[in-house]
């Protein structure tokens, strides 16, 4: 699967970025911001170039996985799967999205949201 | 996240949280234009590849000979502390994507239809959509020059849109128009969570 001479062409060719991969080793929302420290930068030199880029990205600035879709203009699915390989093998830690469960803690963040809306 | 990973990937002290609120609405209804008004960065786009039939590739891949087309979602930025930033995505203009619209509104906060009053019966679908979806919305009436000033409880009519959906006017392009509607969004998530944690309906808002 996955070769660059697919039949499916178009499709493949992105995908090629992954080795073919098209599910990700772990889910990970679209919002949910992903950042790295400077050694995970050293050590990603050597994970290849778009996981390269996306320890630079994610070293200067905590960003989500469609901010790095954006910026590396990889399609989303492609950066999901460079992202959960990056988490799983360390070069980012992946902050969390919204609590979904929980009166208290969605109040919370709901309050938050608000008057950070309220200060803009 | 394993303890060794989180060390190695160096994880700051403070975990940092981020929401979304959805900007939907059909075809040129001002969605980036309204995202782009209150984002601290110019809106970015991301791309997803669907077939044609509008399912996601992880589905494409195993029905080879589909055709791929690519959706663009464009989507904003508010970073409101250190540890916390607010994401604003628009959906894609075309309903037929809905596999989009459901990442898009997994996890939001709440949502905003935006309905151009020269076009009221393009809101349709995409109220149609949230009307079968468990997440808090208001419908936003987007002022545009000389459309027609319905007042809102004449489309609210027109469109059947259920009284405890909260409306509002807005011009897209103004930054404290929209921080208005933005307000109305999480205002009204929030007395759907009390509603819901009462076991009551949720309250009327605004
Ligand atoms: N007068 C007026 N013009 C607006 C307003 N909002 C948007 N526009 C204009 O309407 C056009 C469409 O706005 P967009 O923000 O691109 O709409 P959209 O919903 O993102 O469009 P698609 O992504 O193509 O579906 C642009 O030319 C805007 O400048 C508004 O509140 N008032
Ligand atoms: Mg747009």
């Amino acid at each position: 699967m996955g070769q660059p001479q697919d039949p499916r062409g178009n499709l493949v060719r992105p995908y090629a970025v992954t080795r073919g991969r098209t599910e990700p080793r772990r889910d990970i929302p679209i919002e949910a911001v992903l950042v790295a420290s400077q050694a995970a930068v050293q050590e990603a030199r050597f994970a290849g170039h778009d996981k390269y880029r996306i320890a630079i990205l994610c070293e200067a600035k905590a960003q989500s996985l469609a901010e790095l879709s954006a910026h590396t203009r990889l399609p989303l699915g492609v950066a999901r799967v460079l992202v959960a390989d990056m988490v799983a093998d360390g070069l980012l830690s992946l902050h969390s999205a919204a609590p979904k469960k929980g009166f208290t803690e969605r109040m919370d963040l709901l309050e938050r949201v608000l008057s950070g809306l309220r200060k803009l | 996240m394993d303890f060794a990973s989180s060390e190695r990937a160096g994880a700051q002290p403070r975990e940092i949280t981020s929401a979304k609120i959805v900007i939907a609405g059909g075809f040129g209804v001002g969605k980036t234009t309204l995202v782009g008004a209150v984002s601290e960065i110019e809106p970015l786009t991301t791309e997803a590849l669907m077939t044609s039939a509008g399912q996601g590739v992880d589905d494409a891949s195993k029905v080879p000979g589909k055709e791929t087309t690519t959706v663009a979602m464009d989507f904003g930025r508010i970073t409101m502390a250190d540890d916390l930033i607010l994401y604003l995505f628009g959906t894609p203009g075309q309903t037929r994507f809905w596999f989009m619209w459901d990442e898009l509104i997994r996890g939001a906060v709440g949502a905003a239809v935006l309905v151009d009053t020269r076009r009221i019966a393009d809101a349709f679908a995409p109220l149609d959509y949230f009307e079968n979806r468990h997440l808090p919305y208001i419908v936003a009436l987007n002022c545009f020059d000389g459309a027609p000033r319905y007042e809102p409880d004449e489309v609210r009519e027109a469109l059947a849109i259920p009284s405890h959906v909260p409306m509002v006017l807005c011009d897209a392009r103004h930054r404290e128009s929209v921080k208005q509607v933005l307000v109305h969004v999480v205002e009204h998530a929030m007395a759907t969570l009390v509603a819901e944690q009462s076991g009551g309906y949720p309250a009327v808002v605004g």
